[in-house]
């Protein structure tokens, strides 16, 4: 791709604060910074993830990107066009759509649920019908398009969404978290959809706090903590962080936080999390390559009772959980 | 144009589907009348009744319109929708006008269900000089109210509360349009306001209409205070919206 070609999206030092006031007698005014200075670019045709836990800021950002927010401060362009000062011409040209059930007519069937936002996006009535057909065809919503959103399931109110956000055929779609609350069947499914979109030439921004998705889908990732990119690269380039180096697991059956400060403590260790596995939980230790800590976390862990012990390779799974929790 | 009328299409269906809203939209109109003919019944003045059966049949409009057109904003946040019209590259103001005028076709049936209740129930033979234009008159009220609920439910846009605002304007706003009791009986400080409420222009046209006066002098004014209304809807409409984008209101519930 040449360097020259305008990118898809650009992001320049975005920045978004929130005002929130709480209780109702004594108001004490809070700002959250929910986005500290964020920047990106995708390339037109590129599939591009931001990664992060709830509450990092992927939501906050997208919006941003889309003209329902108006960043404090910074800059955004889509397609060259700013999204402060051009609205309409950003708007007409992407796509939006987020997870969950909400944001449908549910007392509309789901082909008027269509032809409202066609109108909406100014869809020519003489495309309409082919469009929609599809559209649903695309989704797989062919023949239940007549009932009521009210009757649909989780995963087949997704679909009809995504064929919304693809009425007016936009250049760039993003994508919020499409994948939640849907079943796995639903999630391989829509994957499918998504990669789809990339293969016609799309340009997509997709958020997610799933791991393997961005890792199957995406070109390139972002990864999002706090409001600031803690990485940026590849999957592959995401997994090499870590993978020079093993990933020790210990099962214990209810660890203190003054053993784990004690394995975080240990010379060569990098990163300690514990994860809840039904009644056990288990230490994992990311360490530096070569490094021998097994000994001196085992003995940290004297008068804990202690299951299985084992090492592993470190997951592109390992190398998020430590950006994330660093 | 084409767009306007499958939107307005669309959403007269969203409102007819809804079973429980739909059932009020019913009844409430009849209620309102039956309570203010009741009233005047007690006097046994046929033209009182007569006052009385037009200005409920007005009443049935302004209560659909002033507590649904807020509502309606928060509706669709509530359903997660507001983001997405907004975020379509039609403006705002395009995409509420046909929700107002689908709920002033439900406010209109509420004029026809009411005239034929008063018929039915009270005997009250609407004495009408002039059908055309009494008719003219019940569209402009229908059309001058919706405009007026258009007005609020931008406002709603921006401040989540202003269903509130809807609700309370319920009541009063019977009395300074004059529905049911003559403007006259108002104190003077209140009038002005009732001068600024497109609908009480709308009914001044429809008795005069009905008694075989000339109603075009009241229309013009009500056609005008319902234009004011829309040019400060849709101004106010980019105004909002840019300062909801600012603070962040178009996704709390
Ligand atoms: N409208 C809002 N008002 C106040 N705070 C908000 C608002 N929207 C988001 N936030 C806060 O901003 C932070 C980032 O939120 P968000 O962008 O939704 O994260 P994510 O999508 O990554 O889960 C959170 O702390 C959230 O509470
Ligand atoms: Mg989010």
């Amino acid at each position: 791709m040449p360097l020259t070609e305008t990118p898809a999206v650009e992001a320049r030092d975005l920045r978004r604060t929130f005002r929130t006031r709480q209780g109702a007698l004594r108001p004490t005014r809070r700002t959250v910074e929910a986005v500290r200075g964020v920047s990106f670019e995708i390339a037109p045709g590129e599939l591009f993830g931001l990664l992060g836990p709830n509450g990092a800021g992927k939501t906050t950002t997208i919006k941003m990107l889309i003209t329902l927010l108006i960043p404090t401060s910074g800059s955004a362009s889509v397609l060259g066009r700013d999204v402060v000062g051009d609205v309409r011409e950003v708007r007409r040209r992407i796509g939006y759509v987020f997870g969950g059930d909400r944001g449908l007519y549910e007392r509309l069937s789901g082909l008027d649920n269509l032809r409202y936002f066609s109108e909406l996006y100014g869809v020519p009535p003489r495309e309409q019908k082919e469009r929609i057909g599809s559209l649903l065809e695309l989704v797989g919503l062919t023949g239940r398009e007549g009932e009521r959103v009210e009757g649909y399931s989780r995963g087949m109110r997704q679909r009809l969404h995504i064929a919304r956000g693809l009425l007016h055929d936009p250049d760039v779609f993003f994508l919020d978290e499409p994948s939640i609350g849907i079943d796995p069947v639903g999630a391989r499914e829509l994957r499918a959809t998504i990669a789809g979109l990339r293969e016609q030439g799309k340009t997509v921004l997709l958020t997610t706090h799933y791991m393997f998705e961005a890792d199957e889908l995406c070109d390139r990732i972002a990864v999002i903590r706090s409001g600031e990119i803690v990485a940026e690269g590849t999957p592959t380039q995401l997994k090499q962080l870590v993978s020079a180096g093993r990933v020790l697991e210990v099962e214990t059956y209810g660890v203190s936080d003054d053993a784990v400060e004690v394995a975080r403590g240990t010379g060569g260790v990098r990163s300690v999390v514990v994860e809840d596995r039904g009644q056990l939980q288990v230490l994992v230790v990311s360490c530096e390559p070569g490094a021998e800590v097994t000994q001196h976390v085992l003995a940290g862990l004297d008068g804990t009772r202690v299951g299985r012990v084992s090492h592993r390779d470190p997951t592109l799974e390992d190398a998020y959980v430590e950006l994330v929790t660093r | 144009m084409r767009q306007q009328v499958v939107c307005f299409w669309l959403q007269l269906k969203i409102l007819l589907f809804s079973p429980f809203e739909g059932f009020l939209a019913v009844v409430f109109p009849l209620m309102f009348a039956t309570a203010a003919l009741l009233v005047y019944q007690v006097n046994g003045d046929p033209a009182a009744m007569l006052y009385a059966g037009i200005g409920a049949a007005a009443m049935g409009i302004w209560t659909s319109q002033t507590v649904s057109a807020t509502t309606l904003v928060q509706r669709e946040r509530r359903a997660g929708t507001l983001e997405l019209v907004v975020a379509a590259p039609t403006p705002f103001s395009l995409v509420l006008l046909p929700i107002t005028f689908a709920m002033a076709a439900i406010g209109l049936y509420s004029v026809v269900a009411t005239i034929l209740w008063d018929w039915w129930l009270f005997d009250i033979a609407l004495q009408v000089e002039n059908w055309p234009l009494f008719v003219l008159s019940i569209l402009m009220a229908a059309v001058t109210i919706a405009l007026f609920g258009f007005l609020l439910s931008v406002s709603a846009v921006r401040y989540r509360t202003s269903w509130a605002l809807g609700a309370a304007l319920e009541y009063p706003g019977w009395l300074l349009c004059g529905f049911v009791v003559p403007l006259d009986l108002l104190p003077a400080v209140l009038r002005p306001v009732s001068w600024l409420l497109a609908p009480t222009w709308a009914v001044e046209g429809m008795r005069a209409a009905a008694a075989g006066e000339s109603p075009w002098g009241d229309l013009a004014i009500c056609a005008a205070v319902g234009l004011a209304y829309a040019a400060l809807a849709a101004w106010l409409g980019v105004r909002l919206i840019t300062s909801a984008r600012r603070d962040a209101t178009l996704a709390l519930t």
